[in-house]
């Protein structure tokens, strides 16, 4: 099988200050990846490079597109990734302020790439932002309010609709249920692993927290300071850790 | 009193500045070519932008037409013409077809225009996208990459709010298949006369430094849903003075006790209908 996503030896500094450096890593279609790691390790800024939000100084991002194969994005020509990201890809923010237009209507956020792909009958667009707050359990009388009356959670289920609205095949998520309470996060992740299983989608998937990894990702990838130090299975990785860095991470959330 | 000022007001340099601008915007139709807008003697909001590109075109054979909401003798356009008249010496006058050049603010004169003239609108806010996306780096990244989604979000925010396309005034267009254009605060009712016209059309904001143009002839099409059609609205009546049916009239309020009329707001045509003998439901009271 022809890997979705190929990372080749990524590497973003900030002036003298790494970023991350060396990561590669193939992930497959349906699979979702998980990046754990402390503050500062480089999750993020690795996903800026993945997504494209950010140019690597070097390393390949090669994505298989669906029209012409294996391409690599890091070189590809702007208004071809910028296609890529509000079709094929799909970026969920931490803040969902970062994801949605807090000054549109839930019906507009969802409708938002349709009409951003040629989508030119209102009817079917609504119909369309209809099903996928259904599918984010928001409920349909809700889909003239702006995202501001709604709460965290439910910013963060309209975030999710809006950027799945298209059928990407790639999704990338910043600590996705960061900012949110506990059991708020709960219901969402039980949401999203309902969706990416469902839809067969791909992901990577960022965050601080194991619990979330243990319920969303086949793999994990564990980093610290810009390195990747730990990589396998889930299950694996999180049960019989190897690297020292790994089995603190693992003890400390056992601690909680 | 011209011995005052260089001829329309604004030195040569700065004239040449904004022609080269005019010359690009009227190679790219609908794209907005930032300039180096100048102080001029009046405050921002009064048409600035419109009077430095109308200043950069005049000529001294040019006979200059102005009008504000369509009509001749508002402050605004009084005093624009007058400064025109001063700093030029120009010739002016009220009559669409004798106009080669005409400052408008929130109209298209109801006359059709012909090759030659050219129509200078006055633009306070040039970017369409500006109302959904305050960036002005990523605005210009999405007319460079025709991103153009946004501008129906906000046609179907409308619809969603209001049951129809809701937006009367600086309707959205699309240029030749390429840009989106503000055109203006005019009436979506004038939106029709922006296509195929013969004439010149030259969009000037001063506040924000940008001049774009619609070169004689231009595409343009109003935005719209293939369920939710753009349609040119008027008021629901004839003009009371002139009796025309076909034009965009203003809401007078006649008297306290609720009386009102409708009139053209381009009182240029409505007077030279009634000098023809068109008469509406209040006669000839003109
Ligand atoms: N814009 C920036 N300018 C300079 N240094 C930065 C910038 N962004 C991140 N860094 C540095 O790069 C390193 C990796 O940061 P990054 O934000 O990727 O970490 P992270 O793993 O996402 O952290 P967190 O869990 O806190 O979100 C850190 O040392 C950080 O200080
Ligand atoms: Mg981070």
């Amino acid at each position: 099988m022809t890997p979705l996503l190929s990372v080749r030896d990524i590497e973003k500094r900030y002036g003298a200050r790494i970023g991350c450096t060396g990561v590669s890593f193939d992930l497959f279609p349906g699979e979702v990846m998980g990046i754990v790691g402390e503050s500062g390790s480089g999750k993020s800024t690795l996903l800026s490079c993945l997504a494209g939000h950010m140019a690597p100084d070097a390393g390949q991002v090669i994505f298989a597109t669906r029209d012409r194969g294996p391409v690599d994005t890091v070189t590809m020509s702007e208004p071809a990734r910028r296609m890529l990201a509000r079709t094929d890809w799909a970026f969920v923010h931490q803040n969902p302020r970062d994801g949605l237009r807090m000054g549109v209507s839930a019906g507009g956020n969802v409708g938002e790439r349709l009409m951003a792909v040629g989508g030119r009958h209102y009817g079917t667009i609504r119909e369309t932002a209809t099903d996928w707050l259904a599918r984010v359990e928001i409920a349909a009388d809700r889909i003239d309010d702006r995202p501001s009356q709604f709460s965290g959670g439910m910013q963060q289920r309209l975030q999710i609709a809006r950027n799945l609205v298209t059928g990407p095949r790639l999704v990338f998520m910043d600590e996705p249920t960061g900012g949110l309470d506990v059991s708020v996060q709960a219901r969402l992740l039980d949401l999203l692993r309902g969706l990416v299983r469902r839809l067969g989608l791909s992901a990577i998937v960022v965050t601080h927290d194991l619990a979330v990894v243990r319920l969303l990702a086949d793999r994990l990838m564990v980093m610290k300071g810009g390195r990747v130090v730990e990589t396998g299975l889930t299950d694996q990785v999180l049960d019989d850790p190897q690297h020292g860095y790994t089995q603190l991470l693992v003890s400390s959330v056992l601690q909680v | 009193m011209t011995d005052d000022y260089n001829f329309a007001y604004l030195d040569e340099e700065t004239k040449r500045m904004i022609r080269r601008a005019i010359l690009k915007g009227v190679a790219i139709p609908g794209y907005q070519v930032p300039f180096a807008s100048r102080e001029m003697p009046m405050p921002y909001g009064w048409g600035t932008g419109g009077v430095q590109v109308t200043a950069a075109c005049l000529t001294p054979e040019d006979r200059l037409k102005v009008i504000d909401q369509g009509a001749d003798d508002t402050t605004n356009a009084v005093s624009i013409r007058k400064f025109f008249h001063r700093t030029a010496g120009v010739d002016t006058t009220e009559a669409t077809a004798e106009a080669t050049i005409i400052q408008t603010r929130h109209r298209i004169p109801e006359t059709p225009l012909a090759e030659g003239q050219i129509l200078v609108f006055q633009v306070p806010i040039p970017e369409p996208l500006r109302f959904l996306e305050p960036r002005e780096t990523e605005t210009r990244k999405m007319h460079e990459l025709e991103e153009y989604g946004l501008m129906h979000v906000k046609l179907y925010e409308d619809i969603a709010r209001h049951g129809r396309i809701a937006t009367a005034y600086a309707y959205p267009v699309l240029v030749e298949d390429r840009y989106v254009m503000d055109p203006s605060p005019i009436p979506k009712f004038d939106n029709p006369k922006l296509d195929d016209n013969p004439a010149i059309l030259l969009f000037g904001a001063g506040r924000e430094q940008r001049i774009y143009a619609l070169p004689p002839y231009t595409k343009v099409v109003s935005l719209d849903f293939e369920d939710h059609p753009f349609e040119p609205s008027k008021a629901d009546h004839d003009c009371d003075l002139c009796g025309a049916s076909d034009t965009y009239l203003d809401e007078v309020i006649t008297d306290d006790r609720g009386g009102r009329m409708f009139v053209c707001s381009d009182t240029d045509h409505c007077r030279t209908r009634r000098a023809a003998g068109h008469a509406g439901r209040l006669g000839a009271v003109a």
